[in-house]
């Protein structure tokens, strides 16, 4: 067995008085992929951030080569071979991809920048991963799975010595996984340590040679992942046993309660139309650029639109998101980061924004604020070391949680959850499943848009199946099978959607 | 691990920080010269900051939504010309009375909520950068208000001074009027503030305004408030201000803008928003009147040397403020 390249030893980390990792050992070693798993709040995030010395330990040493080192910050690190992909995104939005992939280590012929020679070792980075962004297009202005794309290129285009990627996949799709988890390979077979994190199982048992499990920031076990099962994985993770992941489904009613006609989201959406039902669970299902996200964003007057909206029978105004919120349409978004949460607030602030006026006509009612910020903690099981911490300081999997409680706060009628599930545990997804299960079944509606085909199999009672910006079709029942939504998601009938 | 824990009060020197210069500015100015805690000197303080202190309120709000206004010294300069022009017009319809200067306040609030307005709508709906429109309408007001008085001075019409006089100088229980609607001012303006939808709407468009966009806020209503309401107050500054000179010229309220920016990032307030508080806004505005105070009174340190230090208290505010941006990484 070759020795680690990368080591912690009895590693412990407080933030403040809260302590979140007591006494951790992990290794990477060369051409080996090391799966750290575990719930949300786990310290999955906090471990590798202290791989990377983008943390320091409270306690206990980081070995590099067998040596103890201390990294003052991430740029040691980096120059050691350590490189980083970040749950959060760390990119420069305002920056073109190019700029962001040689950012601080820019190419120059002289005293000039390269851009030529930058511009092609881009490309070359992005095909590899056969991602069709231009280089030269503003990080601003890309979606979710391609700035992750961008920012996987940046971390290749290190060649580092260690990689550790925590939850690179959260934002992809099954192709774009596809195509990342090949190119983690490749670098594993060229003797590169690789750390990956995931709450996608399969994909954890499919890439993985080792597996840590981390509970409540303690090492469970570590272990070869041969012959290791997903389910195994995920009762180690949560320390018990787990049941069906999701609930039985309900029987809408027949009466329409959002009724969509002819939209059309320029440049994004042409001439959609479909209708939700009180009670029902409507999954949206595509591949990444079909125009899901804008199609709701243009619903819920986010996004400049043509077209009908009605709730309730009654047509909803073009371009107003409180108009909606006031009709009972919400939205929450899949971008957490950028426009779902106000990351330096506290999380009391981020929970009441959306649904403020029912916290007092005048003055703001503080103490109903924190009594619902206690309700939303153990209703939907966000985990805070410390109630009054800022939201960016919440795991990212919590931070999902936070958004879901905010968005649930204003009692809407309709929701619609953008990737409900993005970067959360296989234990809480059992419970938000549940939940969207129990809106139904109290009579609101529910449209679940996802990546993951199990996910919105599982939960709806029907599924509207978009490509290149149409609604390609839609199946119910028995009809809803992987085969069925794949085929009209890969519009058969039309070109395939430019990126 | 979900153990609730209350958040610890702690020492923080960027909340604490502009209190303790306050007090430490208080003690010296005590111990350099007796006559510094005398009732006249503080009641002189006072009402000579209550001016760039309520435009200072309306300008925390501004800069908490991620806004500027260079525009409020020459909006000043320009309400007090209109205020001026329009009661000396009245004066021989309505007579020297009470009616004309209600009216002359009047014109005074329309005028600043309108220009205030302005530079909103100009800003939220046209989506001109706050900077830009700010320093065009500057220019504006400026050279409008010269130009009303025709390059010289606009007087009050000696009927009504008399009238008018007591507004700055008079006052009730010994408390002169502009210190009071000063604390008023800051009063409300810290409820807003912390206790209001208003409050929490404007510190989450200057946090980020995407989120607030995606949370159902009206942002370009609540933005276009901002600038309102501070040109509301600027209004309600000049309709104190007027009364203790009685005359507006070109070269009214030169440089209010920067005192009262500098006065709310002193007192704590995020220069590129998304965090305000008033009070500290408030506590600025007493240290630079102080500081002002304390060099003319004492005689160790030349009071020309006033920018000097007030420039060097306003790059230490903002050092204190990294402090905080710090702790919260933490
Ligand atoms: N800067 C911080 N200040 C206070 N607490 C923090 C900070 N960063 C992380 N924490 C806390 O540390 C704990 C572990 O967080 P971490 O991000 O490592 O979890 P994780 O395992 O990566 O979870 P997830 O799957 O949700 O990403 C959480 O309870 C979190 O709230
Ligand atoms: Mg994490």
């Amino acid at each position: 067995m070759t020795e680690p390249v990368l080591a912690i030893r009895k590693v412990s980390r407080l933030f403040g008085p809260v302590q979140v990792l007591f006494d951790v050992d992990f290794d990477l070693r060369p051409g080996e992929v090391h799966a750290l798993i575990g719930e949300n709040g786990a310290g999955k995030s906090t471990t590798m951030k202290i791989l990377a010395g983008y943390l320091a330990p409270s306690a206990g040493e980081v070995l590099l080569d067998g040596q103890p080192v201390h990294f003052p910050s991430s740029r040691e690190a980096e120059a050691a071979g350590i490189v980083m992909i970040h749950q959060e995104f760390n990119l420069a939005t305002p920056l073109t991809v190019e700029e962001n992939i040689f950012l601080g280590r820019e190419l120059k012929r002289g005293p000039f920048l390269d851009r030529r020679a930058m511009q092609a070792e881009s490309r070359r980075l992005l095909e590899r991963l056969h991602c069709a962004v231009d280089p030269g297009a503003r990080v601003s202005s890309l979606s979710v799975p391609n700035r992750q794309m961008v920012e996987i290129a940046k971390a290749l285009g290190l060649k580092a010595r260690v990689l550790i990627m925590d939850e690179p996949t959260a934002v992809l799709t099954h192709r774009e996984t596809d195509t990342l988890l090949e190119q983690v390979d490749r670098l594993r077979r060229a003797g590169t340590a690789i750390l990956y994190t995931s709450h996608k199982l399969d994909e954890v048992a499919r890439i993985a040679d080792r597996v840590t499990v981390l509970r409540d920031g303690r090492r469970v076990m570590t272990v070869p992942a041969k012959g290791l099962t997903e389910d195994r994985m995920a009762e180690a993770m949560v320390g018990r046993e787990l049941s069906d992941l999701f609930p039985p489904k309900g029987t809408p009613a027949a009466e329409p309660v959002l009724e969509v006609t002819n939209l059309t989201v320029p440049g994004f959406v042409r001439d959609a139309s479909f209708t939700l039902r009180r009670g029902e669970v409507l999954g949206f299902a595509g591949l990444v650029g079909s125009g899901r996200t804008e199609l709701m964003e243009g619903i819920v007057g986010l996004r400049p639109a043509t077209g009908e909206v009605r709730m309730a029978g009654r047509a909803l105004p073009h371009g107003s998101v409180a108009a909606a919120r006031a009709a009972g349409l919400v939205y929450l978004t899949e971008d957490r980061k950028e426009k779902g949460l106000l990351l330096g607030k506290s999380l009391t602030e981020n929970l009441t924004l959306l649904a403020l006026d029912r916290f007092g006509r005048v003055l703001i009612d503080k103490a109903a604020e924190e009594r619902a910020l206690t309700q939303a903690i153990s209703d939907f099981d966000i985990r805070a070391g410390d109630r009054g911490i800022i939201a960016g300081s919440l795991s990212g999997g919590n931070q999902q949680k936070l958004l879901l409680a905010k968005t649930m706060l204003a009692e809407p009628q309709v929701v619609i959850i953008d990737e409900p599930t993005r970067g959360i545990d296989v234990g809480t997804k059992q419970q938000i499943y549940g939940f969207i299960a129990r809106l139904a079944a109290e009579g609101r509606s529910v449209i679940v848009v996802s990546s993951e085909l199990p996910e919105v199999i599982g939960v709806a009672n029907r599924i509207v199946v978009m490509s290149a910006g149409r609604i390609a079709g839609e199946v119910e029942g028995p009809a809803i099978t992987e085969e069925n939504i794949v085929r009209l998601a890969m519009g058969l009938n039309h070109r395939k959607a430019s990126a | 691990m979900s153990a609730v824990t209350v958040p610890r009060p702690r020492f923080q020197l960027y909340v604490l920080g502009p209190l303790l210069a306050l007090f430490v500015l208080i003690a010296l100015g005590a111990w350099l010269n007796p006559n510094f805690l005398s009732y006249g000197n503080i009641t002189n303080v006072l009402a000579r900051s209550a001016f760039i202190g309520i435009i200072a309120v309306g300008m925390t709000f501004v800069i908490t939504s991620g806004g500027i206004d260079l525009s409020v010294g020459s909006m000043a300069a320009f309400i007090a010309g209109l205020m001026i022009l329009s009661m000396n017009a009245l004066l021989p319809h309505m007579g020297a009375g009470v009616p004309v200067i209600l009216m002359g306040v009047l014109v005074a609030a329309c005028a600043g909520l309108l220009a205030g307005w302005l530079n909103g709508f100009l800003i939220a709906k046209v989506g001109i950068e706050p900077f830009i429109v700010t320093l065009g309408t500057m220019g504006i007001y400026r050279s409008l208000v010269t130009w009303l008085a025709d390059g010289g001075t606009l007087s009050l019409d000696f009927g009504l001074r008399g009238l008018y006089r007591p507004v700055y100088y008079g006052g009730i229980f010994g408390i002169a009027w502009p210190i009071i609607v000063f604390a008023i001012v800051a009063i409300l303006g810290e409820i807003v503030m912390r206790q209001t939808a208003f409050g929490r709407h404007v510190a989450a468009i200057g946090a980020n305004e995407q989120v607030a966009r995606y949370s159902a806020v009206k942002v370009p209503r609540v933005r276009i408030a901002t600038y309102a309401l501070l040109g509301l107050l600027v209004g309600l500054a000049t309709i104190m201000y007027v009364p203790r000179l009685g005359s507006a010229s070109g070269s009214t309220g030169v440089l209010w803008e920067l005192e009262a920016i500098a006065a709310v990032i002193i007192g704590g307030t995020v220069l590129k928003g998304g965090y305000g508080r008033v009070w500290g806004t408030v506590v600025g505005v007493l240290i630079l009147s102080l500081i002002d105070n304390i060099l003319n009174l004492a005689s160790i340190v030349s009071p020309y040397l006033n920018g000097t230090i007030q420039g060097v208290i306003v790059i230490l505010a903002v050092v204190l403020q990294r402090e905080k941006k710090a702790a919260d990484a933490r």
